[in-house]
């Protein structure tokens, strides 16, 4: 089962004494040595990547990125097919394997086409240069050097040439990636940036593609997770003995932390249920109060960004307009719901630990698991398989953690596999926010004061794309009621709702088209541009304002991508709401996955959907009253819309990320478009309350 | 059968066929398919999302009928004809659903494809030629998190043109 381990986790070891080729076998390695780099790698960037060329025509490339739906293992090994001259379904990509990947913060916020795609396009490129290099001293050194074509290197003028495989055989050659690879520009691409298939769907639709709950291992146990019935409940006291009466059940209790091994998860839920435990409660804020509560209750950063930027006198400008607003704007606590819950399978060897886990964050859980258990980090290996989706829910490593603990007293593999509703209850939300904004124009149309504060939003997407002379912005953060964390474009979307449909309300104070008034106030040409491209797209020719059908625009500037959304909608007699049409146009510099970027903008699109008209997460002393899919409403196939999607491929830019930008403007869409139906101003996320649109 | 109760043990097990292969499932009779499937049987491209009936990932055919496994005990399935994602392909020759998936990369994470899959081909055996309407709806109990459900649909609708195309070619 497992693949094979080097001596000490390669991102811990120094690059020149990685046991490489004990571990893949002779051939050549190519790999990125970020600057300065003494002990562990660290940090954003600069990223690292390696890849191996092995003698039986194998390309393993690596990288600390994972893939859980997002699609970055076809985009990024689109990246490597190209620059090492061979087609898709030759490169293996080895993702998020700690053992055996570089090191890497974790799969969010956009980074694997920023951080992940250079250093691999790096590797591939020098490969390349090596084997044309291993080729022409093969060739006695002289001459015009070969050319690589389809994994083979020819020499000049040639239809045949010698194979990759043929010219790493019987090396052990490390080649680092020097201060210019020669990188092949976007315009040249002849593989990336092109159509293409998931070399492995036919294993999704067969039902064999291995997920991280489909793992099984020999002699393999299941656990079950001792829960609190409600936030910030304290174990007191706990008897496990009727649980261990039950045949082949394992009772384990580690400080807070209690729960069951047991043959099959139905004998592990049923030991579960058997284990006697008292809690001590306390008293914990209500869903009625939760806004109060969180201005009334700051909190410094731990981790979360606060920021702050002012220029000019906003308030002097504020206190004497005459089209001024001054409103806030909400969103709900919202669940990812993955559609795989959590799960972990842990094995131990030894001392050595190895933990299967769908999580977007390897290092970081390996890091955790280690440290809990008082573990060296080189004896803890994590692999993430094949995860089904996880949309920022997935970082952290508690799941490992339980799996460990659970798998270390059983003296067996163990697999923990959340159930839906823990993964409501125990796992942690899109934080609630407030957005307080101000903000006034002038007579003629332009944006003359802006003051925008959120609470416990998070700081991205903070900063506006809209020219102001006077303006001051800024965040705080909140203690939480509920637990909170990343989500998908996280504080970002719920900036954007507040400032696009500002932006709305201004240029309705304006009496200026809203397409005209954004025109007039946006200055970056790239988001203008998108901004046309989808207005002309959706046909548009300013407010609908007939009853019943409206449509609305937002626009979006996040992680260097640029999108604009047009939302049709309508409104029903009996105030249901139904989005019919999401016209989106996403740039994100040079294309390199046209088929996923596609994807990745059209499930951003249907994603939003749920959050924008109906996701939200109710409790009550410190219990989440929805925890279920048929209590929790996400979006349906009766959802989807009319789906239009303009991506535009800037070659001269270098690609960022896809998966998260053309999620921000949808929700501020729908809601303008809802105005512009029924004359109703939404401020608040969910837009509609129990399915209907509120009377105000 | 009710007597027995949760936990009890189904004394000479359940005996069903899973595509098409008898088996005999053992163990408490209040069990539900999806467990056996996915752990006595080790089949494991059904999935489980919900517990509830509300997803659709854990959907197979029972009897010919498109059923979330995860609602179904044991002890009601005496003598069934189980079919699951695993049973739909013949040898390696993709039915025209999955092949349909593939071209139209209907998928992104693709933990809910083999639940659509399996609606997919139950919709085509009863309505070789079905409508955007008809395939939406049939849909509907499904989940697609990652949002593929626009390709989604455009898979069923060119899997319906490949069965045609098959039908009309002859076996
Ligand atoms: S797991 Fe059966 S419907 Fe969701
Ligand atoms: S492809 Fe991920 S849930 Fe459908």
């Amino acid at each position: 089962m497992l693949p094979p381990r080097p001596k000490r986790p390669w991102d811990r070891t120094p690059p020149s004494e990685r046991d490489y080729f004990d571990v893949l076998g002779e051939g050549l390695v190519v790999h990125r040595v970020p600057l300065r780099s003494k002990g562990p790698e660290r940090g954003f960037s600069p990223p690292s990547a390696w890849i191996h060329i092995a003698p039986d025509g194998r390309i393993r490339a690596f990288t600390g990125k994972v893939e859980v739906g997002q699609g970055t293992r076809t985009a990024l090994s689109l990246a490597v097919a190209e620059e090492l001259r061979v087609p898709l379904e030759r490169v293996e990509l080895v993702m998020g394997d700690t053992d055996l990947c570089p090191w890497d913060m974790g799969t969010f916020g956009s980074r694997s086409m920023p951080d992940a795609l250079p250093a691999l396009r790096e590797v591939a490129a020098t490969a390349r240069a090596a084997l044309i290099e291993r080729a022409s001293m093969a060739a006695g050194g002289s001459g015009t050097p070969g050319e690589a074509v389809d994994g083979e290197v020819r020499p000049p003028g040639r239809s045949r040439g010698t194979p990759y495989a043929e010219l790493v055989r019987g090396r052990r050659e490390v080649v680092p990636v020097g201060p210019t690879p020669p990188l092949t520009r976007a315009e040249d691409w002849r593989v990336a940036g092109h159509p293409a298939l998931d070399p492995h769907a036919r294993d999704v639709v067969t039902g064999r593609r291995t997920f991280v709950s489909d793992l099984r291992l020999p002699a393999m146990h299941w656990g079950a997770i001792l829960r609190p019935p409600r936030i910030g409940a304290r174990l007191v006291r706990v008897d496990g003995a009727r649980a261990e009466a039950r045949p082949g059940v394992r009772f384990v209790r580690e400080g807070e932390f209690a729960g069951v091994v047991a043959p099959s998860p139905f004998e592990a839920r049923a030991a579960l249920a058997d284990v006697e435990a008292e809690w001590e409660e306390s008293p914990q804020p209500r869903e009625d109060e939760a806004e109060a509560f969180l201005r009334a209750h700051p909190r410094n950063g731990d981790g979360w960004e606060v920021r702050s930027d002012s220029d000019g006198d906003p308030d002097g400008i504020l206190a004497h307009a005459d089209r001024s607003i001054e409103v806030t704007y909400r969103t709900a606590y919202i669940a990812h719901v993955p559609l795989e819950t959590r799960t972990a399978v842990a094995e131990w060897t030894g001392p050595r630990l190895t933990v299967w886990v769908g999580t977007q964050t390897p290092f970081r859980a390996r890091d955790h698991v280690a440290e809990a258990l008082g573990l060296a980090v080189e004896d803890v290996r994590v692999i993430v398989p094949y995860t089904g989706s996880g949309f920022g829910g997935k970082h952290g490593g508690d799941v490992s953690l339980a799996a460990a603990r659970l798998a270390r007293a059983a003296g067996a593999p163990v697999a923990v596999t959340f159930s839906r509703e823990e993964e409501f209850r125990f796992g942690y939300f899109r934080p609630m926010a407030l957005i307080d904004v101000r903000a006034a124009v002038n007579r003629d149309g332009r944006l003359a004061a802006w003051v925008f504060h959120n609470v416990n939003a998070g700081s991205a997407g903070l900063g506006s794309p809209y020219r102001v002379r006077d303006y001051r912005i800024d965040n705080e953060l909140s203690v939480s009621p509920l637990p909170q964390g990343a989500y998908r474009s996280l504080a970002a979307n719920t900036n954007n709702f507040a400032r696009e449909v500002a932006i709305d309300e201004l240029a309705g104070l304006a009496e200026i088209d809203p397409l005209a008034f954004r025109e007039r106030n946006l200055e970056d040409e790239r988001l203008l541009a998108v901004l046309r491209s989808a207005a002309e797209r959706a046909g548009w020719s300013g407010w609908v304002r007939s009853a019943g059908r409206g449509h609305g625009l937002a626009v979006g500037l996040e992680k260097e991508g640029r999108v604009a959304t047009v939302a049709e909608v309508s409104v029903g007699a009996d105030r249901s709401v139904h989005v019919d049409r999401l016209v989106t146009a996403f740039e994100a510099g040079a294309i390199v996955h046209p088929e996923n970027l596609r994807n990745q903008v059209e499930g951003a699109a249907m994603m939003a959907i749920g959050g924008a008209l109906f996701e939200s997460i109710h409790f009550r002393d410190g219990r989440i009253l929805n925890p279920r899919l048929s209590q929790y409403r996400v979006p349906r196939f009766s959802d989807l819309p009319e789906l239009d999607t303009i991506l535009i491929d800037r070659k001269d830019l270098p690609p960022v990320g896809g998966g998260e930008t053309p999620m921000i403007a949808v929700a501020p869409a729908i809601a303008n478009a809802i105005f512009d139906a029924s004359g109703i101003r939404r401020r608040a996320l969910p837009l509609l309350v129990d399915g209907k649109l509120p009377r105000r | 059968m009710a007597g027995k109760g949760a936990g009890g043990r189904a004394a000479r097990g359940v005996r069903l066929t899973v595509n098409g292969e008898p088996v005999t499932v053992s163990g408490s009779p209040e069990r539900h398919l999806l467990e056996a499937l996915r752990v006595d049987l080790g089949r494991t491209g059904t999935k489980y999302g919900c517990g509830e009936g509300e997803c659709g990932a854990c959907t197979v055919l029972v009897d010919g009928t498109p059923t979330p496994a995860c609602q179904v005990p044991i002890r009601e399935l005496q003598g069934a004809d189980v079919r699951t994602i695993e049973g739909m392909a013949t040898g390696d020759r993709l039915n025209p659903a999955q092949q349909a998936f593939v071209e139209t990369g209907a998928f992104q994470c693709g933990f809910c494809t083999p639940g659509m899959v399996v609606r997919a081909t139950a919709l085509l055996d009863r309505n070789p030629d079905p409508s955007e309407a008809d395939i939406r709806e049939a849909l509907e109990p499904h989940l697609c998190r990652c949002g593929a459900n626009a390709r989604i649909v455009r898979a069923v609708r060119r899997a319906s043109e490949i069965a045609r195309g098959d039908r009309m070619r002859g076996p």
